[in-house]
């Protein structure tokens, strides 16, 4: 297969960043309470990571490695605000909605990980295909669950009315919407389902002899993967300091 | 007064940090195995963001929105990001070094969770909310302890519950993290109750 359609394939499906890797899962929290929020964010922080892994790529050579977490940070954080900015201007309410989470997409796991793990190594062509693969599959995932929280929540898909309100005043019979799903512990349950789901899909996939990527970052307190380990040494220390606790 | 109340009150328990805001998530999944981690994690983030939103505001105010520059036509304000992430990753490694040093009792308490929250979303979520509502230096000091007392009290919790379950017998698709899920959505439940308090 052609190694950039390889990059998108591996993004969008293999490595899916919602599904298969679990990373960013604070945004996916926070901001999938209508499908239209979650691809508004997903298409931001592609954009973001497309420009990022094609900066990073590009200078690779140039930056030192000592400081290039924070050389990646900074790259990574003058292209949200240029994001959050052009959002600002164009779609404000979509920018209203999503509040903080837009200049918090410079701490999203995602971003620096790929910055880390792929940009860092490799040309700038390839770099950029797996910011766009990397990108869709977060869109995706973001979309998606959204769109099942959205449903249940409120009966519309994309803010179109799609299950006819119950209306009891007048006899009317129809959907009576979960509020609870478009409201905080919805997201979390939501995801509960979906870790579960992926579980199940997972067993099935090893039982096949194709075992699914591992699932990585802040999820799974494996922080290997995550790009920001340079800077963040949590979980192994966490762990050596309760085994000298328990000693 | 009141309203640096309300502020803590609002912060800490009715939009708790973890629960209805989704910021910390990592730290609130990755650390919350035993309840002493859980209280080591929450006690360093209290220290950070504290010191980080203070220092943030102290920027912020005096270099960012600077009156006499604003008033010759510089507007930097639009730096806040870069310049938050930069300042409370330095500030980080900075105040573990100072700990090392002057308090070494205080570092082996926390000193082993200070690295993480580099990376912690709350940090900067909460610099930036400060900016976002204006708050004054004293509001952003008292808005960030709240915030991330908010938080310790949602990991301290958590990480108990999380001593309860392990003994359960739990449903094998739904065994590490889904559990752990389906408890914050139940917290997050539990949570809701107080949003009529403010």
């Amino acid at each position: 297969m052609n190694k950039n359609v390889e990059r998108l394939y591996n993004g969008i499906i293999k490595e899916n960043p919602t599904f298969v890797l679990m990373l960013g899962m604070c945004p996916t929290l926070a901001v999938t309470s209508s499908a239209m929020n979650g691809l508004g964010m997903g298409l931001s922080t592609t954009v973001v990571l497309v420009c990022a892994n094609l900066l990073i790529s590009a200078f690779r050579k140039v930056i030192p490695n000592g400081v290039r977490m924070p050389a990646f940070i900074v790259i990574v954080a003058s292209l949200v605000t240029m994001v959050q900015f052009i959002m600002n201007a164009y779609t404000p309410s979509l920018s209203e909605s999503l509040g903080v989470y837009i200049p918090l997409i410079v701490v999203n796991c995602i971003i620096l990980g790929r910055a880390e793990s792929y940009a860092s190594k490799n040309p700038v062509v390839p770099s950029i295909f797996d910011g766009i693969g990397m990108g869709l599959g977060f869109t995706f995932g973001l979309t998606a669950i959204g769109l099942i929280r959205e449903i249940l929540g409120a009966g519309q898909v994309f803010g179109f009315q799609l299950l006819p309100l119950a209306d009891k005043a007048n006899g009317v019979a129809g959907f009576t919407p979960i509020t609870i799903f478009v409201m905080a512990p919805g997201a979390f349950l939501v995801l509960a389902c979906l870790v579960a789901v992926m579980n199940i899909v997972r067993a099935k996939m090893e039982a096949k002899g194709k075992p699914l990527a591992a699932p990585s970052g802040c999820l799974t307190g494996d922080c290997a993967s995550c790009g920001q380990s340079a800077m963040c040494t949590g979980r192994s220390q966490s762990e050596s300091a309760s085994a000298k606790k328990a000693e | 007064m009141k309203e640096l109340l309300l502020i803590a009150i609002g912060s800490a328990i009715v939009n708790n940090v973890v629960l209805s805001q989704f910021l910390g998530i990592c730290p609130f999944l990755g650390v919350s195995k035993k309840t002493e981690t859980a209280a080591g994690m929450g006690g360093a983030v209290v220290f950070v963001i504290t010191i980080a939103s203070f220092v943030t505001a102290l920027i912020y105010k005096f270099i960012l929105a600077n009156e006499a520059l604003l008033k010759m036509g510089i507007d930097l304000t639009y730096l806040q990001t870069i310049v938050f992430i930069l300042v409370i990753a330095a500030l980080v490694q900075f105040v573990e070094m100072f700990l090392k040093k002057s308090i070494p009792s205080l570092y082996q308490s926390l000193g082993v969770f200070l690295p993480l929250i580099t990376t912690n979303c709350a940090v900067l979520g909460v610099a930036l909310t400060n900016v976002t509502k204006e708050y004054n230096i004293l509001e952003s000091i008292v808005n960030g302890f709240a915030t991330a007392v908010g938080f310790l009290i949602a990991i301290v919790i958590m990480a108990g519950l999380r001593e309860k379950i392990e003994y359960n017998d739990i449903p094998k698709p739904f065994q590490g993290t889904a559990i752990v899920l389906i408890t914050a959505c139940l917290m997050s439940i539990a949570f809701m109750g107080f949003s009529g308090m403010i």
